[in-house]
């Protein structure tokens, strides 16, 4: 018995929608079987909350008079430099961007305790930050420099727009080198240590939606801890990754690009983040309901951390070195039992995602979908899928 | 008998006195170093767990203050800001006492004070910084 998601929508308005986690859903399915959890459940909340490093803000600060052409010109936020290749007071802040005077990695491992993701989780905050501009000057943009404070309410649009979210599935970090490293998935202790990892396994979106059934174009998500959309399929999205019997990626495949108004977001759902050594990022939180459409739906929505394997990459050699080793693959079950064994030894496993704010958000979807607050939208366009033959490749430029 | 976690902060001439062998010689303290940093002709810092008669460790604190030695207590050092934790995690691998651990099933970030040592390993580790060093003396 297929649903529509205007069939879902009208039950929410009537206040007789049921609206799971994923997590409770694995317990759901476990207990009524598939056909029953299928009739039963309308939707099924998702969530993740982890470092994001493909995330960033588009602002439009409004004109000042004289009136200054920022675009092309060079535009600090609290010193962290934003991209202004764009018309006169539009600016893109990336979150690793830090400082110019940020010493990086010259005393490694440096620290990169302030970048773009910080200044995001301050404008969300409702903080000023300080803006420092110098462009060239035109007979319509006059003015040569500007210096002040602005916070959210104080200019035109603030749009958060990630070209990369919500990575479905993620590798398992080790290193097998004798020498500390320091990482995008943290700090990895010598001679396999310890093992990173970084997905919130059965509450994550696209592990909870493996083939792209319901999520596409257009589809209205949690983001950052207010509303957004799914604006595209997020850069390097590899739908075509190796996948499990039951569908399920044992790789890093799907991506999403998502936007939304920074305005009604906040400051606990988009963290500024530093990795020691590696940089800066922003910890995003995105949580997307998905449609119970049918039976087919339901069954991937009940996954488990059982079923979800990830695959362990060597961090000091194969991946700087694009070898495409795997050193074998783990269960979230293990990962998140804290041991996990790679060629026949224990290393103990964290990780780098919150499981506890994912589940967070997971449940606040529920409520504001409960409380209906929050509908459900058709996707206008699907994302491509594990049968499009679309693929993530390596660098085919030239190299000199 | 008494035992204590104590930071040591050496001051430069005091680096290259064996002060550890006369606490143990001379005050018969068992010391475990739990973190050192010494390096000659630097100021050095230091956290020891000290074990002993009551007494005698009064006395060794006494000594060790003559001999120029700053002594710190140990439980304000480390202090977990719960408000900016985002429980990830990831700490919990590098924390070697089990004090910064993840509960399960449910996943959550917890802080044992008494069982931190302030080897200071969580500051470098963690990725939004909630964990602070305070040095306050005692």
């Amino acid at each position: 018995m297929a649903k529509t998601i205007g069939e879902i929508n009208e039950r929410i308005r009537k206040g007789e929608a049921v609206v799971v986690t994923a997590e409770e859903m694995v317990s759901v399915v476990e207990e009524k079987g598939v056909s029953e959890a299928a009739r039963e459940v309308d939707v099924v909340t998702t969530g993740t909350f982890g470092p994001m490093c493909s995330s960033g803000a588009y602002f439009n600060t409004g004109h000042t008079a004289p009136k200054i052409k920022l675009g092309g010109g060079r535009v600090f936020l609290n010193d962290v430099p934003a991209y202004t290749g764009l018309a006169a007071v539009d600016l893109y802040l990336g979150c690793t961007a830090i400082p110019d005077d940020d010493p990086r990695n010259r005393d490694h491992p440096g620290d990169f305790r302030y970048g773009g993701g910080h200044v995001i989780e301050e404008l969300v905050s409702g903080k000023e930050v300080k803006i420092e501009a110098e462009s060239y000057g035109t007979d319509c943009y006059p003015r040569r420099r500007l210096e002040g404070y602005f916070d959210l309410s104080s200019i035109n649009e603030a749009v958060l727009f990630n070209p990369r979210n919500a990575y479905q599935n993620y590798a398992v970090a080790v290193n097998t080198s004798s020498r500390t490293i320091y990482t995008y998935m943290g700090i990895l202790k010598p001679d396999m240590g310890n093992a990173n990892f970084c997905s919130a396994g059965q509450l994550s979106p696209l592990l909870n939606d493996p083939m792209y059934l319901t999520v596409g174009i257009g589809s209205k998500v949690f983001l950052g801890g207010g509303v957004g959309y799914v604006a595209w399929h997020g850069t390097q999205h590899n739908p075509s990754a190796p996948r499990g019997d039951n569908g399920i990626p044992q790789a890093p495949a799907g991506t999403l690009s998502l936007i939304g108004d920074l305005k009604g977001m906040n400051g606990r759902w988009l963290r500024g983040t530093s990795y020691l050594g590696y940089g800066t990022t922003m910890t995003v939180g995105v949580g997307i309901p998905i449609p119970v459409l049918n039976e087919e739906v339901c069954r991937c929505t009940a996954v488990k951390d059982r079923d979800i394997y990830a695959p362990v990459i060597e961090y000091s050699h194969d991946f700087p070195q694009a070898t495409g080793k795997i050193l074998g693959k783990v269960s979230y079950a293990d990962l998140k039992n804290g041991r996990i064994t790679v060629e026949g030894r224990e290393v103990p496993s964290a990780p780098l995602s919150s499981y506890p704010r994912a589940k967070e958000i997971a449940g606040i979807l529920k409520d504001w979908i409960e409380q209906k607050q929050f509908y459900l939208t058709e996707p206008v366009k699907g994302i491509p899928g594990p049968d499009s033959g679309y693929a993530q490749q390596p660098f085919k430029g030239r190299q000199v | 008998m008494s035992k204590q976690k104590i930071v040591l902060k050496y001051p430069t001439h005091v680096v290259e006195e064996p002060v550890i062998y006369n606490l143990v010689k001379d005050f018969d303290l068992k010391v475990n170093i739990l973190k050192a940093d010494i390096s000659p002709r630097k100021e050095g810092r230091m956290v020891v767990e000290i074990e002993g008669d009551q007494e005698k460790y009064l006395k060794a604190v006494d000594w060790l203050k003559e001999q120029g030695l700053g002594i710190f207590g140990l439980q304000q050092q480390i202090v977990w800001r719960e408000d900016l934790c985002t429980e990830c995690g990831s700490c919990s691998a590098f924390c070697p006492t089990g004090a910064l651990e993840i509960q399960r099933p449910e996943m959550r970030v917890n802080f044992n004070e008494s069982k931190c040592v302030a080897c200071e390993h969580c500051l470098m580790v963690c990725p939004v910084r909630a964990i602070e060093a305070i040095k306050e003396e005692t």
